[in-house]
């Protein structure tokens, strides 16, 4: 025993070692609390933009309706005008469209993942949306909608996180696509053999796909978002 | 011997906490070996004043360094892709106990 030097040693080493051990408590603990403080936050501020959103679209709503009745106050030489403006506007997007035509539902699938097999195959994509869509326009769609939100030329499907995008609107499924025109060519440009719909149910992924009945129009909704024009300008005389 | 060990890791705690320091998660492992190590150097060291053959370098140098060798090898086997790791808590986890019952019955010896 070398007395007093022993004794600061013991010391010294139980501090270091008190320090150490402090340090790891603090870690340890720390990264509990952190997230759960942040997530809330997040869900504050999410909310609050959430609440802007509803807000601006419905402003954008009454701006929209007012534009509608000051043109059509107007005297009625400007009724071919306008009457061209409202096929534009429905061809567009901007106005809801009514006819015969498919609905689609799209649900993920119910079937157990077997062991080995990747889960996101039996999930829903963007890129299987977009597939369906575009089958249904090269089908001669006049107009589709997903989810209720209207498919313009500008409209995005694209995956964001664990939800699909469409016009900057968050989707999830069931994905309910509808899309105007002919309902056998719709259903069977989709039904056809090696297509979408096949390739979709080895995955077990539901798909339903139901014609309008001949008496009852489906109505696709139109667009009531903003639509931004930013960087082009229309090209006259063309 | 013993209260001054315990004197000296309250207030080591205190300081610890009251101190700014922060370990990230991911060496937090790393850390957590090393206080093993050295919790091991200081019931080897409790144990040896038992015994009366405490070597105050040998003391020091063991803690210090096998702490460092803990942590190193801990972060060698994660290059490695071997959970060294779990040989060290494991060994110093065996050794702890073993010098805990080592210094129970012989400070039982000494009542």
């Amino acid at each position: 025993m070398q007395g007093r030097l022993a004794y600061l040693s013991i010391l010294i080493v139980s501090v270091v070692l008190g320090v150490m051990m402090a340090v790891q408590f603090k870690s340890v603990r720390e990264p509990l609390s952190f997230p759960s403080r942040q997530q809330e936050i997040l869900a504050f501020e999410l909310k609050q933009v959430k609440q802007e959103r509803e807000s601006l679209a419905e402003q954008n709503r009454q701006l929209r309706e007012q534009l509608d009745r000051t043109l059509s106050g107007s005297s009625p030489s400007t009724d071919a005008l306008l009457s061209e403006l409202t096929m534009a506007r429905a061809e567009a997007g901007l106005l809801g469209v009514k006819g015969s035509g498919v609905t689609v539902i799209l649900n993920d699938s119910i079937r157990d993942v077997q062991p080995g097999d990747d889960p996101n195959q039996y999930l829903i994509h963007d890129k299987d949306l977009l597939t369906v869509v575009n089958e249904l326009r090269a089908a001669g769609a006049e107009a589709i909608s997903v989810n209720g939100q209207r498919l313009l030329a500008t409209s995005e499907i694209r995956c964001a996180g664990n939800t699909i995008l469409v016009n900057v609107t968050k989707i999830a499924p069931p994905f309910i696509v509808m899309a105007i025109g002919d309902p056998d060519m719709l259903e069977s440009s989709l039904k056809i053999k090696g297509g979408v719909i096949e390739y979709l149910q080895i995955w077990g992924i539901q798909v339903e796909i139901k014609k309008s009945p001949p008496n009852k129009d489906i109505i696709v909704p139109g667009y009531s978002g903003p639509i931004p024009m930013k960087f082009g300008s229309p090209v006259k005389g063309e | 011997m013993w209260w001054l060990a315990i004197i000296g890791m309250i207030a080591g705690i205190a300081l610890g906490l009251k101190s700014p320091l922060f370990v990230p998660v991911i060496y937090s492992k790393y850390l957590s070996v090393a206080i093993l190590a050295a919790l091991d150097s200081v019931f080897g060291g409790l144990r040896a004043a038992i015994e009366e053959h405490f070597d105050n370098s040998v003391f020091i140098s063991g803690f210090f360094a096998n702490a460092c060798l803990a942590a190193l090898l801990a972060y060698i086997g994660d290059r490695l892709g071997v959970e060294l790791f779990m040989a060290a808590v494991v060994a110093f986890g065996v050794r702890i106990f073993q010098n805990i019952a080592i210094i129970r019955r012989g400070l039982l010896k000494k009542l």
